[in-house]
C-alpha cells in the first residue's frame, strides 16, 4: 500500500473508531433508550421546559414506519455517495486517459524524429 | 440539529426565515454566476452537495449516549465559498423536511440559518484565518470543517434556548440544557467530519489539481509543494 493509501485508510479507521467506541464502552447505558436521536431528545427537553407547548404545524408527509424512514435515509446517503463516486471515477478515468495519450505521443515522437533526420541525411 | 416541524413558535419561525432568506437568495445568484462562468465546475459543485447529502444522512453514536449526524458543509464552503453552500445546504434540508419528516418547513428558516449560513461562514472564516497565518492546507481544512459542524449545533442550541427559556434559569439555563443535548454530542462527530473532509480534500488534491488551483484552494505554482506538505 502506498503512503497515500495508508494515510487515507488511517483516517477512515479513526472515524470508524469514533463511531464504535461509544457503543463498545456502553456510554448509552444510563439512558432508557440508548443512542436515540439528539433531535428527539431536544423535543423531549422542550416538552419538559414548556409542557403546554403544542407543535402548531405537522409534516406534510411522514414516512409510515421506521423501516420506510430508514430506507429514505439510506436513499439519501446512496444518492450522495453515488454522485461522489461518479465524480472521482470520472476524474480518474480522464487522468488515466490523458496519461495514456501522452505516453502514446511520447512513444511516437522519437521515432518520427529519427525518420526525419534520416530523411535529411539522404 | 434539525428543529422538528412546528417546534418553533410562529414569530421565531418567521424571524429565522427572514434572517436566512437573503443569504439563500444571494447564494442562488452566486451559484448561477459560478455555473455560467465555469460550466466545468458543475461536477465539483455536485460532489460538494453530495458530500453534505451523505454526511447529513449518517446518524452516528456519540459520547453522550445519543446519536447525531455531521453536516458536511465545511467542504463546500472551502471550495466554493459560503454563499453557494447556503443553497446546497438548503436543498439537503428541504429533501429531509419533505421526504423524511426530519426538520420541517416552518423550522426551515432556523435550520437553514444554523446549517447552511452560520456553519459554512464560521468554517470558512477559520479556514481562511489559518491559511493566511501559514497553516498547512490539511490543518486548515480539518479546523474549518470541525468549526462548521460544531458551530451549526451551537446555533441550534441558541435558537431553541431563545424560543424555550427555562422557567427558573431563563435563556442561559435552557442554553445549558440544549447545548448538552446538541453541542456536547457533536464534539466527536465534528472531529469525524473534519477527518472525512480532509480525506475528500486529499482525494481532490490528487484528482482535481487544476480545479482546486482555479478555485484558489491550491496556490498557483505552489500546487506541487502543497500536495507534498499534506
Amino acid at each position: 500500500m502506498s503512503r497515500n493509501a495508508k494515510i487515507n485508510t488511517l483516517l477512515l479507521a479513526i472515524v470508524a473508531a469514533l463511531a464504535v467506541l461509544p457503543l463498545a464502552l456502553g456510554l448509552g447505558d444510563h439512558k432508557e433508550e440508548p443512542f436515540a436521536g439528539a433531535d428527539g431528545e431536544a423535543e423531549a427537553a422542550i416538552t419538559e421546559i414548556a409542557p403546554d407547548y403544542e407543535p402548531w404545524f405537522a409534516p406534510l408527509y411522514e414516512p409510515p414506519s421506521g423501516e420506510v424512514e430508514s430506507a429514505l435515509f439510506a436513499l439519501q446517503a446512496a444518492l450522495g455517495a453515488g454522485v461522489l463516486a461518479y465524480y472521482f471515477g470520472l476524474r480518474r478515468g480522464r487522468r488515466q486517459g490523458g496519461a495514456r495519450v501522452a505516453a502514446a505521443r511520447d512513444a511516437r515522437t522519437p521515432a518520427a524524429g529519427a525518420a526525419d533526420s534520416a530523411g535529411a541525411g539522404a | 440539529m434539525h428543529i422538528a416541524e412546528g417546534y418553533l413558535p410562529p414569530v421565531h419561525a418567521a424571524a429565522w426565515a427572514a434572517a436566512s432568506a437573503p443569504f439563500v437568495i444571494h447564494g442562488v445568484r452566486a451559484l448561477t454566476r459560478e455555473v455560467r462562468a465555469n460550466p466545468e465546475s458543475t461536477l465539483l459543485l455536485g460532489a460538494a452537495g453530495a458530500f453534505t447529502f451523505v454526511l447529513s444522512a449518517l446518524k452516528i453514536p456519540s459520547v453522550t449516549g445519543s446519536c447525531s449526524h455531521p453536516t458536511g458543509t465545511g467542504l463546500g464552503a472551502i471550495l466554493f465559498r459560503p454563499p453557494i453552500m447556503a443553497v446546497l445546504g438548503t436543498i439537503t434540508l428541504l429533501f429531509q423536511a419533505l421526504l423524511l419528516a426530519h426538520g420541517g418547513l416552518t423550522t426551515l428558516g432556523a435550520n437553514v440559518f444554523s446549517l447552511a449560513v452560520v456553519g459554512p461562514w464560521a468554517g470558512f472564516g477559520v479556514y481562511v484565518l489559518l491559511r493566511r497565518s501559514g497553516a498547512p492546507l490539511m490543518v486548515a481544512v480539518f479546523s474549518g470543517a470541525f468549526t462548521a459542524d460544531l458551530s451549526t449545533y451551537c446555533v441550534t442550541s441558541v435558537q431553541l434556548a431563545l424560543a424555550f427559556p427555562d422557567p427558573g434559569s431563563g435563556v442561559v439555563g435552557a442554553l445549558a440544557k440544549f447545548g448538552g443535548i446538541f453541542a456536547v454530542t457533536q464534539v466527536p462527530l465534528a472531529v469525524s467530519e473534519g477527518l472525512l473532509t480532509v480525506l475528500v480534500m486529499r482525494l481532490l488534491v490528487r484528482s482535481s489539481k487544476g480545479e482546486l488551483t482555479r478555485l484558489g484552494v491550491l496556490l498557483q505554482g505552489g500546487a506541487e509543494k502543497e500536495a507534498a506538505v499534506r
